[in-house]
């Protein structure tokens, strides 16, 4: 018994010094850091944490955001979001649009001074589509040849359709003509990678110090879950342009804890601002408010499985004309959107949406003629549509949501019942097209061309969760894919839009804007509806 | 004798920890596989060939059961799987790389509420019915039913963005101040609760027959709680202690979500949204293990602590 309470005893103290010591060597641990201050620091927001820096197994725009710093294609974008020479510092195209010869600059190097050669993007280009890589973009580039065929594994990698003529020389044979082949190119998935340091990593190779890249900087470290940080590549070919010395991409899941980081001077340029605090933020520091038009498009799609919606044109009229837009973008989601009435968003390059009609009605006439469509789809006070809106989990979404039930529900009187899911319970729904009525959606232009709007309304695409079945739309998007003339293409483009729009298939609603906070005092920063903004094209003003 | 049996009970604890164990992962597996929305599903489509050869790449294709078999084979050789959503990382990388700044937040806030929470419940039961008793009560009751999501970014508010003495975020700093709000935040309503705790068992303590002797013989206060009636009151504590160091060892969701703490609370829940499966798993295992492991060790503290239980 007095063994026990000796130890007893002595472990009382003993747990106290482990305790003490414990704490101390805790907060000891994390004092090792060091701080590149002295040299310029750009601590930017990208938002959710990337997943990887790899260009052929990075998914999300905010990977892509920091590739963009990392790397560098044949093609770039300037600050404006205009596409100009990346790597190749000029191209020809043969007459019938599907020979690509791209002459390299002399001065392209990799991060560790190796020149890049024209076969490292022959390399590239062959992981992309190799099975064993199971890139998510490994058709991106699909109208480079044979890209399908090797994707599903009937022929080699290297029977695609690019080759090295000489070290500068790349040459790329198209499938077919493609007007916008040189905008995929700019994607990050098709940024080069090097072939010596893949052979030495493996598949470490795109680890922060392993990563060996060619674009205006380098990988220097990742902190998990917080920050990537990149230090300039002094062998970049343009490196003279490049101001700041170091970047860090933080993440920032959580917008207002972003607001907060911004407002206590640790971050210089947020990825979003959060709508509650939007419009004080305009008020109280107007010039650091950056919003600029996207390459996106905000609506209620419906799908025309569903009985009462497939059946009836008149509904889907009726339902879109009852919704007061201006009134969604002013009250509701207020952070400088514009109000919708076609799908493919304004700024989509050689583009321009079809007029409607209804567009310029008054909203009395408007209200007027939604009742009236409304009941001749056999709908009244005694029978009432019953329909379910979906939406994935978010402010924004709930209160647009409940905005529309409301519109509805004093222009047609019926009240549509709101189901909120987590997004990927909402993209498994929309997949199945079973329980889906009518739901929510954001669209964002993977390139800047009608096509990344437009498609996936055919019959047989794999995005097409509306069960739109259309020829007519169908034909005229095969015949745009055919048209080597850009302007031709352009037509039977926004012929297509016009069909798609007079079927009411989706219901567009606005398009959303790029918001940020830059501070005062960095220079460079070019609103552009891509929402690309290179860390090389910006600077300090006290530098 | 008493030690043999001591070891007995551990070791047969520790062998119903597996089948427990085993139960866990397949339930967290099935569970995990149920869930609408897979790892790759995106709203926009992936070409039906680039589908397939990502399904192949992460076995997904395989028929669910042999699915799990593959896994736990794995577990058994101490593999815990590829990230899907790291493709350069795996999950025991990533674990590894997130437990320790959890814990590391975790043990400081746990040893602060356990100071300052017992100190302050012994101080209030010491004190029981006069106004330190009804202020500590007061406070703590307030710390427990004030959430985190609110006492966390008044924080910040206050001490990062106005009066600027901390970083608003873990990675404004690279000092160990940029601990402190994350921890404060962590042990604000802990010390509430440990508080209470305290208050009540040593009041029950202290109105017991051999404090009461104690009294008669003209002791000490002091010496009466801190000789005689600390012991036994710590009881209730230990047994809070085992589910609390697992919690407060894996993180706080909200605490790392608002200070941008690179640690697992914050890796579970997104790896829970983005269907990550392995990663998932992998924390769901950690925990599991934690819990199992610190009940364990909590149940043979108390052998130490209470003779009671041990002549049982």
């Amino acid at each position: 018994m007095s063994y026990l309470n000796n130890l007893l005893r002595h472990g009382r103290t003993r747990f106290l010094s482990v305790l003490l010591l414990g704490l101390f060597a805790a907060l000891a641990a994390c004092g090792g850091d060091t701080s590149s201050d002295g040299t310029s620091v750009l601590n930017r927001a990208v938002g959710q944490e990337p997943e990887s820096v790899d260009p052929h197994l990075a998914r999300t725009t905010q990977a892509h955001d920091v590739q963009r710093d990392l790397f560098e294609g044949l093609v770039r974008y300037s600050a404006g979001g205009q596409l100009e020479p990346g790597v190749a510092e000029r191209w020809e195209v043969s007459e019938d649009g599907l020979t690509y010869t791209f002459y390299l600059r002399e001065a392209a190097r990799w991060s560790n001074g190796e020149p890049v050669v024209a076969a490292d993007f022959v390399a590239s280009f062959r992981r992309l589509v190799d099975p064993a890589t199971a890139s998510f973009y490994a058709q991106t580039l699909d109208v480079i040849e044979n890209t399908r065929a090797i994707v599903e594994g009937e022929l080699p990698p290297a029977d695609l359709g690019v080759a090295a003529i000489d070290s500068r020389v790349l040459q790329i044979t198209l499938e077919r003509t493609t007007p916008y082949f040189l905008t995929l190119l700019a994607h990050p998935a098709a940024f080069p990678i090097n072939p010596a340091s893949l052979e030495e990593y493996g598949d470490q190779f795109a680890r922060a110090g392993n990563l060996v890249s060619n674009g205006a900087y380098r990988f220097t470290s990742w902190v998990l879950g917080s920050v990537l940080e990149l230090e300039r590549n002094e062998y970049y070919w343009n490196d003279a342009a490049t101001s700041i010395a170091t970047v860090r991409h933080h993440v920032a899941e959580e917008p207002s804890a972003e607001l907060f980081r911004y407002r206590a001077g640790e971050l210089d340029i947020t990825s979003t601002i959060p709508s509650e605090a939007f419009a004080d933020l305009r008020a109280e520091r107007p010039d650091e408010v950056r919003v600029a038009p996207a390459l996106s498009v905000y609506f209620f799609g419906l799908n025309l499985n569903h009985d009462a919606l497939g059946d009836s044109r008149e509904l889907r009229e009726a339902l879109s004309l009852a919704i007061d837009r201006t009134t969604l973008v002013e009250k509701v989601v207020a952070r400088g959107e514009a109000p919708a009435y076609a799908f493919v968003p304004p700024g989509v390059a050689n583009y321009q949406a079809p007029d409607v009609g209804y567009k310029r009605v008054t909203l009395e006439d408007r209200h007027a003629r939604a009742r009236q469509l409304y009941r001749a789809a056999g709908y009244g006070p005694e029978n009432p549509l019953d329909i379910e809106v979906r939406y994935n989990t978010s402010e924004t979404h709930r209160r647009v949501a409940i905005a529309i039930q409301e519109m509805w529900k004093e222009v047609l009187g019926f009240e549509a019942e709101l189901i909120n899911e987590e997004f990927r319970v909402l993209v498994a729904n929309l997949r199945a097209m079973e329980i889906t009525q009518i739901f929510r959606l954001t669209w964002n232009g993977d390139y800047n061309d009608a096509t990344a709007f437009l498609s996936m309304f055919e019959s047989d695409n794999a995005s097409n969760m509306y069960g739109y079945a259309r020829e007519e739309f169908d034909r005229l998007m095969a015949d745009a894919a055919r048209q080597i003339d850009p302007d031709r293409r352009r037509l039977y483009l926004e012929e297509a839009e016009r069909v798609l729009l007079g079927d009411f298939t989706v219901i567009p609603l606005y398009y959303p804007v790029s918001k940020h906070l830059v501070r005062a005092g960095v220079e460079g920063w070019d609103d552009n509806v891509l929402d690309y903004h290179y860390s090389q094209h910006l600077r300090f003003s006290d530098d | 004798m008493q030690q043999q049996g001591a070891i007995v009970y551990a070791l047969m604890r520790l062998a119903s920890a597996i089948p427990t164990l085993l139960l866990v992962i397949v339930l967290a597996f099935l569970m995990m596989r149920a869930a609408p929305g897979g790892p790759f599903d995106d709203q926009r489509a992936l070409p039906a060939e680039t589908a397939a050869n990502i399904e192949r790449a992460y076995d997904l294709e395989a028929p669910l059961h042999r699915q799990l078999w593959s896994y736990i084979g794995g577990i058994l050789k101490g593999d815990l799987g590829p990230s899907y959503r790291y493709p350069d990382y795996s999950v025991s990388e990533l674990i590894a790389s997130a437990l320790p700044l959890s814990a590391q937040i975790g043990a400081i806030s746990l040893a602060v509420s356990l100071l300052v929470g017992s100190l302050a419940g012994v101080w209030a039961a010491v004190r029981r019915n006069t106004l330190t008793d009804r202020l500590v009560s007061a406070v703590a009751m307030t710390g427990i039913s004030v959430p985190v999501f609110v006492v966390a970014p008044l924080l910040v508010l206050v001490f990062a963005v106005q009066l600027d003495w901390f970083p608003a975020s873990w990675a404004g700093s690279t000092g160990a101040e940029r601990l402190l709000l994350p921890v404060v935040a962590l042990s604000l309503p802990q010390i509430a609760y440990v508080a209470r705790l305290m208050r009540v068992s040593m009041i029950e303590v202290l109105s017991s027959d051999y404090i009461r002797a104690a009294r008669a013989q003209g002791l000490p206060t002091a010496t009466i709680v801190t000789a005689h009636a600390l012991r036994p009151a710590v009881l209730p504590l230990l047994s809070y202690l085992g589910p609390a160091i697992a919690a407060v060892l894996t993180g706080s969701v909200v605490v790392e979500q608002i200070f941008g703490v690179p640690g697992l609370g914050q890796l579970f829940v997104r790896a829970a949204l983005n269907r990550d499966y392995p990663l998932v798993l992998g924390i769901v295992i950690l925990y599991a293990v934690l819990v199992i492991a610190l009940n364990l060790i909590v149940d043979i503290l108390y052998g130490f602590v209470d003779p009671r239980i041990r002549r049982r």
